[in-house]
């Protein structure tokens, strides 16, 4: 056969059989969508409308009608503190979460402690990031509440009363030491890898250009791993903004931070204008919103180095 | 020198997370005055109370479990095959639980389904029983979505459903035969993370007034000492059990590619 008409030949056969694959796909057009219609139908009904009702709620009326003094009503005294203490709890718990996580990972990848003990950290930050809620305040109501296991330890051996010492555990500094237990974990097993991506080659050639080991953590190492910190602590501010179940468990409703403000608006409109509980909750979602997008903006942006 | 502060660092960090496990372990055992005992255990145990409410939270995880699966699966599984365009979407979809905070996603369940909505499903028991599960699907979502996302992509899902297609067999059967046995490292792996954080959920159970495990947990602390914290104990096992079994279930996994 010549070898011209193999190449027609084929170029039809291959042609009619795209032809046909694309007829296959274009038949399935409007039925495709059928296999991704429960997942919508899901999403729609328990995740988009609950949360638009909220958005929409938090910009109307009582009577009816838009309105942006909810909004600007969230400018109470009582509110603005709930959300400055909650602010700072997250806050300082994600610093020291970042920190402290950041340490301990750095610690079993980089600096020399036993690399054996490097899975087992990791499986039991697995853990303890779950362990959160109720039982987790229980551990530390446990452990350095009144009559808790330190507090009595310190008292009756050193004769130390952490209460005159200032300690308080169902206060925002309780809070924070309490939410560590979760944060820390969460920042090992988000930073792990990104130290992993750390290279050899990096180091050797700061050593050889005669940098010594600050040099290269201040100038090669944290500008490569700043951004992934940085999105981290986004992370973490986020996953202790939106703690409900450990603050009510350990201090009750004593303790005034957004989510509790919030439940109790749920339970009993105690804000006394269900409008104004919706710019509550828009605000918790603008918040936690803001911190997430940051962590994927920057941890796009250190998936450039490390890989 | 370094290394001895790394182990001084790392000790310490240990420190912080052995000292309140510890120290709940040994609360939960002081009941009994002047020596260590069970007491709280079996106190707890015997409660009608917690018997009745760990159960409703089992069965709400199981629930939860297969709602998600049956969600999941089939989603990334099509996803995969015919609209690789709409995964960003679904992606994003899937990882909004993290970003509303679900206490404001319960909140807006209350409004919404309320006994004069156009689906009252907060007005009877069994109502708000399936909105609680669909809620914990939700929370699970991102979970489940990843892990499954994740076994599929170790499969050639194109090869396989079209292999399977030429054979005669039909979707239902593709996915039950082909597709879930070989996800079900990923599927049980979310399965069990689903399993731990449902079982003691307090905001979504209290908000909705359901006899579920976390709110009672809640109210023993209020007026109880000891029982509370051997609880405390109780769900931290259960973690413990839960992230085992996912990295048992990942390990055989990869024993069984290696073997094959």
């Amino acid at each position: 056969m010549h070898p011209f008409k193999t190449d027609r030949t084929m170029a039809a056969i291959s042609d009619s059989l795209r032809l046909r694959a694309s007829r296959w796909k274009a038949g399935a057009g409007m039925a495709r969508w059928l296999g991704v219609l429960p997942f919508f139908v899901f999403v729609i009904l328990f995740l988009i409308l609950p949360t638009l009702y909220i958005v929409v709620g938090a910009f109307r009326q009582t009577g009816g009608g838009w309105t942006f003094d909810n909004i600007l009503n969230l400018r109470q005294q009582s509110i603005i503190n709930a959300y400055w203490v909650s602010i700072k709890v997250s806050f300082w718990s994600a610093l020291l979460g970042c920190v402290i996580g950041f340490a301990m990972a750095a610690s079993v990848v980089l600096w020399g402690v036993d690399r054996r003990l490097r899975n087992p950290l990791l499986t039991f930050s697995g853990v303890a990031s779950n362990f959160a809620g109720v039982p987790l305040a229980f551990a530390f109501i446990a452990t350095l509440g009144p009559a808790g296991l330190i507090t009595l330890y310190l008292r009756t051996e050193f004769g130390i009363n952490l209460r005159a010492w200032g300690w308080n555990l169902l206060s925002s500094k309780g809070l924070i030491v309490t939410y560590l237990f979760f944060q820390i974990p969460l920042m090992i097993l988000i930073i792990t890898p990104a130290l992993d991506g750390l290279r050899r080659e990096w180091r050797e050639a700061a050593a050889v250009l005669g940098a010594s080991s600050l040099q290269y953590w201040r100038m090669v190492a944290l500008p490569i791993l700043f951004p992934s910190i940085l999105g981290c602590m986004a992370l973490l501010f986020a996953n202790a903004f939106g703690a409900v179940a450990t603050a009510i468990a350990l201090t009750g409703p004593a303790l005034n931070i957004a989510p509790i403000l919030l439940y109790a608006q749920i339970r009993g409109d105690v804000l006394g204008n269900p409008n104004l509980g919706y710019a509550l909750a828009l605000g918790m979602i603008v918040i936690t919103a803001a911190a997430n997008s940051l962590y994927i903006w920057l941890r796009a942006r250190s998936e450039r180095w490390l890989k | 020198m370094t290394r001895i502060l790394a182990w001084a660092i790392f000790l310490l960090g240990c420190l912080y997370f052995v000292l309140p496990l510890w120290g709940m372990t040994e609360f939960s055992l002081r009941m009994r005055r002047g020596e260590y005992s069970l007491d709280a255990y079996a106190s707890i145990l015997a409660n009608a109370e917690f018997q009745r409410t760990f159960a409703f939270s089992v069965t709400m995880a199981l629930v939860t479990i297969v709602v998600g699966v049956l969600i999941v699966v089939p989603t990334a599984f099509w996803v995969r095959l015919r609209m690789p365009g709409l995964r960003p979407l679904i992606e994003f979809l899937t990882l909004l639980p993290l970003v509303i905070p679900a206490i404001v996603i319960v909140f807006g369940y209350i409004r919404l389904y309320n006994t004069s909505s156009w689906l009252p499903l907060t007005g009877t028991a069994m109502g708000t029983n399936i909105l609680l599960a669909m809620g914990y699907t939700v929370l699970a979502l991102p979970y489940m979505y990843r892990a499954v996302d994740t076994a599929l992509r170790s499969i050639d899902v194109t090869t396989l459903t079209e292999a399977a297609q030429s054979l005669g067999a039909g979707w239902g059967t593709i996915l039950w035969r082909i597709i879930l046995p070989n996800v079900l490292a990923g599927v049980l792996s979310g399965a069990f993370l689903t399993f731990a954080i449902v079982v003691g959920e307090f905001t979504m159970a209290a908000l909705l007034d359901r006899p579920a495990f976390g709110p009672f947990m809640q109210r023993l602390g209020q007026d109880r000492a000891y029982e509370p914290v051997a609880l405390a104990v109780i769900a931290f096992a259960i973690t413990w059990a839960c992230m085992g079994l996912i990295s048992l279930v990942t390990r055989t996994q990869k024993h069984l590619r290696a073997a094959s």
